[in-house]
């Protein structure tokens, strides 16, 4: 079922162009470079936030609550009259820390585990494996609720939570990819030549595992953020008045009859910005034709 | 049934077993160790040290974590779940009386994102690279970037506050007639279903374009099939094997996905109860929610591998 990734229709022309040619041309793509940049954007907001002249996150202005976007307020303000815009960019380091640092868990834990799973093989396999399904058994969403309702809500363990539900997804990437090179030629000639399993693990396996996982991580970053939005609409995220997407949305829920913008203008950043890393997740994933592998 | 039809189902069966083992067992040690405590849960921070201390006895907290776990476990085993420490009530029931509202839900749910994503993926194979194509799966991608509470939003936003068409929120009983019952479940079931769609669509697709590359493709085209036969007849169900199995573990993380919308929506089901459960650190509810959920996707891995098997002839002699 799997030969044929992408098929055209019968007798249509195939023209390959040279791979320098692609990866050129690629970057002629304008989603891909609109994504790029909303993404470096954000970073960049994020980052100098402090010093951007915006009124304060948390700033209330009572006499002029749910106005429109306009001079003042760009993006319009919230029912307590802080500004949307300035509530984005600060909730925006925090989906931003979330997303990289729960990736960052995952793709570290899992990609370990997964790795030493295929690599060793036997009861190993056995007990990881076995592991990583009883973990899927678990809906994400319950596990971290659980483990954030536990902990308190606060960035560092709402990064640990959503860390933690990804491991298993990492750790069967990881153990799929280690399985298919565990008997090539080169990590046998390494064995051969006297290298021990650490090093046969870390120099020969983990850096072709790396194509898989990287490109995989990126479609996760915002996976992240739709869970950390998620865990702030169920107040789950950091605690307020500090700014979180999923919180804003869930906060104006209530003003959706008269100030539908209040609710939307948030809704919009947040899913323009998970499109812009899917967008680019999809174009590592076709950087390094790694099949798409279902959940 | 022959000999090794039955060895694969003790396999299946003793999986099972150890799986749900493990799973309460893990949902017995987060709720445990971490901190949190149920006492102080039910009297509030304000309580008094001896209140918490005296009520920890009668709930038995106090005693170690493995013992607590093999009663609860013996009990359950009788179909015993326990009692809600806060309302008191027996979970069992408490279950009963909520899994019927989610089961809906999420099997409404599934049919929706079946219903738009068969057609969709059998047009996008069909027409491959085409317009349409193009459009069907910009289409995926922004669905899949959108958290399902926003698409929830959204059609709240569309269909009741702007058209009036549907409730906002509530669920209406089956018994108070099928309409007003659909009604109160059609924008959640949506909800979840436009999160599901683009998955299923998107495989059915991928499928689909490699079976019609396949010789049989040829041959029924040679024969002088109509378009309909061939798609439908002859490229759909086997290609619907990938789809038959993600669809299955898909039920689970609807179950994931019902936590949020019921919350939005305000209906009374199981992800409800877990949430609120959950917030409340009442353990034996969490534990009694983890034990159906975890039955359920079990019991469904086993149903998607006796499906797979009438399915694909391949599968049924093989191995």
């Amino acid at each position: 079922m799997s030969e044929t990734p992408t098929a055209g229709r019968a007798g249509a022309p195939t023209t390959t162009p040279a791979p320098r040619d692609a990866r050129r041309a690629r970057w002629r793509e304008p989603g891909l470079v609109l994504s790029v940049a909303w993404l470096a954007l954000l970073v960049v907001l994020a980052l100098t936030a402090r010093w951007l002249p915006l009124p304060a996150p948390d700033e209330q202005d009572l006499l002029n609550t749910l106005a429109w976007p306009g001079p003042g307020a760009w993006l319009g303000t919230d029912s307590l009259g802080r500004d949307t815009l300035s509530r984005l960019v600060h909730g925006g380091s925090v989906s931003l820390t979330v997303a990289v640092g729960s990736v960052a868990i995952g793709l570290l834990a899992g990609g370990a585990l997964g790795l030493v799973a295929g690599f060793f093989g036997a009861w190993t396999d056995r007990l990881i494996t076995g592991a990583m399904t009883v973990m899927l058994c678990f809906p994400g969403i319950v596990l971290a609720i659980a483990l954030v309702s536990s902990l308190g809500p606060d960035l560092a363990h709402v990064t640990i939570a959503i860390g933690v539900i990804f491991v298993p997804a990492f750790a069967r990437i990881a153990r799929a990819n280690t399985l298919s090179l565990r008997h090539r030629e080169f990590v046998l000639a390494a064995r051969v030549l006297g290298a021990r399993a650490p090093r046969i693990l870390l120099r020969e396996v983990l850096p072709n595992t790396m194509p898989a996982l990287l490109s995989y991580a990126v479609v996760m970053l915002g996976v992240a953020i739709l869970a950390e939005a998620a865990l702030g609409f169920l107040g789950l995220s950091v605690r307020p008045p500090q700014p979180s997407w999923g919180g804003m949305i869930a906060a104006e829920r209530s003003n959706l009859t008269d100030a539908a913008h209040a609710v939307f203008v948030p809704a919009a950043w947040m899913t323009g910005t998970v499109l812009a890393i899917n967008r680019i997740g999809e174009s590592a994933r076709r950087l390094f034709d790694v099949k798409a592998q279902a959940l | 049934m022959d000999a090794r039809w039955r060895r694969r189902l003790r396999t299946q069966v003793a999986t099972l077993l150890a799986v749900l083992l493990a799973a309460t067992a893990l949902t017995f040690a987060i709720t445990a160790v971490l901190p949190g405590d149920a006492a102080v849960a039910i009297l509030g921070e304000t309580a008094s040290q001896e209140d918490v201390a005296a009520l920890r006895r009668e709930l038995g907290l106090e005693r170690p974590v493995a013992v607590r776990y093999g009663e609860w476990l013996l009990q359950a085993v009788r179909g015993d779940l326990g009692t809600s420490y806060r309302t008191r009530e027996r979970i069992a029931t408490m279950i009963a009386d909520r899994l019927p509202v989610t089961l809906e839900l999420i099997l409404l749910a599934q049919a929706l994102a079946l219903a738009m994503a068969v057609p969709a993926g059998i047009l996008a194979a069909y027409r491959s690279r085409s317009r349409t194509d193009a459009a069907l799966g910009a289409l995926s991608i922004g669905l899949l970037s959108t958290p399902a509470f926003v698409k929830g939003i959204v059609l709240i936003y569309v269909f009741s506050v702007g058209l009036g068409w549907l409730p906002a929120s509530g669920f209406v009983p089956l018994s108070e007639g099928l309409w007003a019952n659909l009604g109160s479940l059609l924008l959640p079931a949506l909800a979840l279903a436009l999160a599901e769609f683009p998955v299923y669509m998107r495989l059915l697709r991928a499928d689909m374009i490699a079976t019609l590359q396949q010789d049989y493709g040829l041959v029924a085209r040679a024969k002088g099939l109509g378009v309909r036969e061939i798609l439908l007849r002859h490229a759909l169900r086997p290609s619907s094997l990938s789809l038959v199995t993600v669809v299955g573990i898909n039920l689970g993380r609807l179950v994931g996905g019902a936590v949020i919308i019921e919350t939005l929506f305000a209906l009374p089901g199981i992800g409800q109860m877990l949430v609120s459960a959950v917030y409340q650190h009442d353990h034996f509810v969490v534990q009694g929610v983890v034990l159906v959920i975890a039955t359920g996707f079990v019991l469904i891995n086993l149903a998607v591998d006796l499906a797979y098997a009438a399915l694909d002839p391949r599968v049924r002699i093989g191995e």
